[in-house]
């Protein structure tokens, strides 16, 4: 199918685009790498009055170290992320998770911080970013404000943002020697949604792991953490965060619910394996 | 403001292009219903075929994902601009003599995508690196088995020819 009709309107500064969302509210989108958004037009699913072409901000696709932090700049290519040298050594589970996304076609256009506020519950960076614990930027014509990822995922395909806001980066802690990380995910053909699909990160202490954070996705109307399952791993007991894995997915168009509940099973002792693995 | 028509320019196959497009028509419906360019193809229109694959800026890109207007200033090359410059001829040759394709709607998708996977390597990618890189591009014809030897046989030739 092809789109209904709407306006489009390229802006070049952050200011422009909060005030025009300030004035267009739900009958305006953001558009930032569209591969989401297009295709929801496509397919009449979403039907703007207005676009907001938000590809002529400068300064908005950034990716750097800043302090304990590493920063992902909204606009920032799923492509770019993926060659980045600082996501590789201070952000390992972003990288891990990045070859899932997509394909090299739409690897070039995604944006970060478009996955992040579009909130598919089969996508992989709002689940790393839940397991990271990082934040994301908020902007809007009032100000700004921050939201922690525990915070920022409340439904399906629903989030912290208000009509009238834009995220603007991302934030996620820098990793030491310490951190493990740990990433798996089911799909039917590379690059597409996940069936199921789990990021993980911890800290190790020599002996066992601490602040082990499991993010799954696919499985829910959000990225989901599973609480009694990350106790029992920080307890060394896989068996057991496995038997204590609390998920209650529904039956989609790819698996069961009881197919997805078992193979969240299987991707909890493959991720960790990876988290328990001893590093040099 | 904000008019639901717009006037772009860009460059397409290396030829400077002005056209008064609706916001709403995505560039593959641009390259295929404005300048007849119909070698790119309108598959699913939601991203997941790949038959539409076109390069802007250099970058494939999914044509079906991205608005005529995103492209004011772009340069845009199709199946049409790569065959006619030779730059996918051997790939074009090994695709027939392998039997890659079969009612061909997949092929300028793939050739494009194949192309853009050579165009980076910089040794000859193994098939697992093929498979992955073409992983976007639905083929209801052959099994992929025949594209990824054909991918294969070019990069394996031109790594031969660089020598």
């Amino acid at each position: 199918m092809k789109p209904a009709p709407f306006a489009y309107k390229k802006v070049r500064t952050l200011k422009e685009a909060v005030t025009l969302l300030a004035k267009h509210k739900d009958n305006a989108r953001l558009l930032a790498g569209g591969q989401s958004l297009i295709a929801t037009l496509n397919m009449r699913l979403s039907a703007p009055s207005l676009l907001i072409d938000i590809n002529g901000i400068k300064g908005l696709d950034g990716i750097a170290k800043k302090g304990k932090f590493v920063e992902v700049g909204a606009l920032a290519r799923h492509t770019q992320v993926e060659q980045s040298d600082v996501i590789a050594r201070y952000a390992p589970l972003i990288a891990l998770a990045m070859p899932h996304i997509g394909h090299a076609a739409i690897r070039n256009r995604g944006s970060f911080g478009g996955s992040i506020a579009f909130a598919d519950p089969a996508a992989e960076l709002p689940a790393c970013l839940l397991a990271m614990g990082g934040e994301v930027d908020i902007a809007s014509a009032k100000g700004k404000r921050k939201v922690k990822a525990d915070a920022f995922f409340k439904g399906l395909f629903e989030t912290a943002l208000r009509p009238n806001e834009i995220v603007t980066a991302v934030r996620v802690p820098v990793a030491d020697k310490n951190t493990r990380v740990g990433f798996a995910e089911l799909a039917r053909r590379h690059g597409d949604y996940a069936i199921v699909g789990l990021a993980a990160s911890a800290r190790t202490n020599g002996k066992g792991l601490d602040e082990v954070r499991l993010a799954y996705f696919g499985v829910g109307d959000t990225p989901i953490r599973v609480k009694k399952a990350e106790a029992a791993l920080a307890g060394g007991n896989v068996d057991a965060a496995v038997n204590a894995l609390d998920l209650d997915p529904h039956d989609d168009v790819q698996a069961t619910a009881k197919v997805k509940k078992h193979l969240a099973g299987v991707l909890l002792r493959r991720v960790a394996a990876q988290l328990l693995e001893s590093r040099p | 403001m904000n008019d639901r028509t717009l006037e772009i320019s860009l460059t397409v196959n290396g030829a400077r292009v002005q056209e008064r497009v609706e916001a709403r028509k995505t560039l593959v419906d641009f390259l295929r219903e404005d300048l007849a360019l119909t070698g790119s193809h309108v598959g699913c229109e939601h991203g997941v075929c790949g038959a539409c694959t076109v390069r802007v800026n250099g970058e494939i890109v999914r044509g079906c994902l991205m608005l005529a207007v995103q492209c004011d200033g772009a340069t845009v090359d199709t199946i049409e601009g790569l065959s006619d410059s030779g730059e996918v001829s051997d790939l074009q040759t090994a695709f027939e003599q392998r039997n890659a394709l079969q009612c061909g709607y997949c092929t300028p998708g793939m050739i494009t995508a194949a192309q853009d996977l050579l165009k980076r390597s910089k040794k000859v990618p193994s098939r697992e690196e093929i498979r992955e890189h073409l992983s976007g591009n639905y083929c209801r014809c052959t099994g992929y088995h025949a594209i990824v030897d054909a991918v294969e046989a070019v990069a394996q030739a031109r790594a031969g020819a660089r020598k």
